[in-house]
């Protein structure tokens, strides 16, 4: 079984419209939405949920205002300026690290797990689907990431399926590192722009740092072609493999208000064709066929 | 006053509008790139870069002559990042979250000041601009310490403006907590109205006065405007979408230079801030 994971570094270059549209072509394959802070796809599959599991995160820290002597020992431990004055944890600040709960020397303060956010396993019409949603201003993101992958990947064993799709959040901090550890492949979307460009090798370092072939593909190309021309000429240099130019079109965002991938709701269409050709290179690429396996894409369809 | 331009999805146009908003009012204004992650804002301020900072964070380093192995530092550690294996303790810096326990915890004084580095804070000026921004380093997985490094700097300048990093979790916390005002950047689609609707949750936690900008305006659907007036939120500026913008942005031009006329608009936009902030 392999995973593609999409990201880009920067935000709205276009990694979930181009997963929805490979889901679409990749039949035999388990979707899998690792952005859980911001998470789209589900907008473009209109998934019907199977089973919804409550995200039991890290604990947080509660001083029992009765047991309470002030003594301010608390106050002193805490690395996260998260107790006030007036020995009230404050619950966005606090790290869950439970330093003061172990150390109050009149052991006044609870650990409550919390619950941090909601995964879910459903049905598309393109397969199975495990996505989630992270509770607002949590931390545990990346444990919540891992979780979702993990899952995608008993359910693909389960049913067979030979590929993960999986969408991946910006960035690189905790969430990305936790989204790509172990995946067969980094689809990496990048916009021809400045910002495009300096996020995208701030992703490519970050995944020659953890080992994992990159791929790279230049969305909404035609905005500025010279720039299309500097990061294929990147790739290069950097080894990673181009599979591909999607031009800007607004087909994707009249796409999106109805609610679906730019193949179904043009199928016929220049850009679907480009975007198909995208899909093809990615499944013949060296790096998705490295166990060699000599077509890679029959099993997938 | 301090002013978090924040979005929950990316790509939005935060940098766009925390830039231009800043080249806009000029002098006095402080910019503080706090999408460490993904730093964008230099590239459209060209900022001289005067001052490198490395910052790090804590970890404990085991002093193995002091060490007994009595596995109280592993014990209270809830990130697991020390482990007790053949009477010895092994540390695991990437899953230090530097709270400190083991230190407390440890009676040999066997516990001594590492350090993990999260990173660069690099500070500068682009004309009348102050500019600071954080670099998270390639690998390390933790951002909020580094965006509360960059954000502790300040100084006699009256207007601060933070770029913040997309989401809804611990780093957007970090960059926006605090501010005065939030200015949420979105784009008129169903995936920009979803996400809006995530983040304008996580400034209602903080209970921060916030309003919106609409960036490509004439696009996508109505959802957007739906949902400002049901909620109440002021829309302050709509940029609709213009092929000349979008290419100036990708050369890392500012609206403002290829279309002056925008100054004004960006610094009503300011304006009408600072009277929803002070109300």
């Amino acid at each position: 079984m392999r995973e593609l994971v999409i990201i880009s570094g920067k935000g709205g270059t276009g990694k979930t419209c181009l997963t929805a549209a490979f889901a679409s072509l990749a039949e035999n394959s388990v979707l899998c939405d690792a952005d859980v802070d911001a998470a789209n796809l589900h907008l473009l599959m209109n998934p019907k949920i199977k089973k919804r599991t409550d995200f039991m995160g890290g604990s947080i820290a509660k001083i029992r205002t009765a047991d309470c002597t002030e003594c301010g020992r608390c106050l002193e431990l805490c690395k996260f300026e998260a107790i006030s004055e007036q020995f009230v944890v404050d619950a966005i600040s606090c790290e869950g690290c439970g330093v003061c709960v172990d150390l109050c020397p009149e052991q006044a303060i609870d650990f409550p797990v919390q619950k941090c956010g909601e995964w879910f396993i459903s049905d598309t019409r393109y397969g199975a689907m495990v996505h989630a949603r992270l509770g607002i201003a949590e931390e545990n993101s990346g444990k919540l990431v891992s979780l979702v992958r993990q899952q995608a990947k008993i359910l693909a064993e389960e049913k067979g399926n030979e590929l993960i799709l999986t969408d991946g959040p910006p960035g690189i901090g905790c969430p990305v590192i936790a989204s790509i550890g172990g995946a067969t492949a980094l689809l990496i979307v990048v916009e021809p722009t400045v910002s495009g460009i300096h996020d995208m090798l701030r992703v490519a370092d970050l995944a020659a740092h953890f080992k994992i072939p990159g791929l790279i593909c230049v969305n909404k190309y035609d905005l500025n072609t010279d720039m299309t021309s500097k990061i294929e000429a990147v790739a290069e240099k950097r080894n990673i493999k181009v599979v591909g130019r999607v031009p800007f079109d607004s087909l994707f965002t009249k796409a999106m208000v109805e609610g679906k991938n730019i193949l179904e709701y043009r199928q016929d269409s220049e850009v679907a064709a480009t975007v198909r050709k995208v899909w093809d290179e990615i499944l013949q690429s060296p790096s998705m066929n490295l166990m060699g396996l000599k077509d890679f894409s029959a099993v997938i369809k | 006053m301090i002013i978090s331009v924040a979005s929950g999805k990316g790509g939005t146009g935060k940098t766009t509008v925390a830039t231009n908003m800043a080249s806009a009012l000029g002098e006095g204004v402080r910019l503080l790139d706090c999408d460490v992650e993904a730093p964008n804002a230099h590239l459209f301020l060209n900022p001289e870069i005067g001052q490198v900072e490395k910052v790090t964070t804590f970890i404990p380093e085991i002093d193995d002559d002091l060490c007994t192995a009595c596995k109280k530092c592993a014990e209270i550690c809830r990130f697991r990042a020390l482990a007790v294996v053949g009477g010895k303790v092994l540390v695991f810096p990437e899953l230090c979250h530097s709270c400190g326990g083991c230190v407390e915890v440890c009676e040999e004084g066997a516990i001594k000041d590492g350090k993990r580095e999260l990173g660069t804070v690099e500070s500068g000026t682009a004309g009348d601009i102050l500019f600071s921004h954080g670099r998270l380093r390639v690998g390390e997985a933790m951002s909020p310490p580094l965006i509360k490094k960059v954000r502790s700097i300040n100084g006699n300048n009256s207007i601060t403006i933070i770029d913040a990093p997309p989401g809804t979790s611990c780093p957007v916390i970090a960059a926006i907590k605090g501010a005065d005002f939030v200015l949420m950047v979105t784009e008129p689609t169903p995936f920009g109205l979803h996400d809006l609707k995530l983040g304008i949750e996580a400034v209602k936690t903080l209970g921060i006065p916030c309003g919106l900008v609409i960036n490509r305006s004439d696009i996508g659907d109505n959802g957007v405007k739906e949902y400002a007036a049901k909620e109440d939120i002021p829309v302050l500026l709509e940029i609709p979408f213009d092929r000349n913008i979008a290419e100036a942005y990708s050369v890392g031009k500012l609206i403002i230079e290829v279309q002056p006329e925008w100054a004004d608009k960006f610094r009503d936009l300011y304006n009408r801030i600072e009277i929803l902030a002070r109300c």
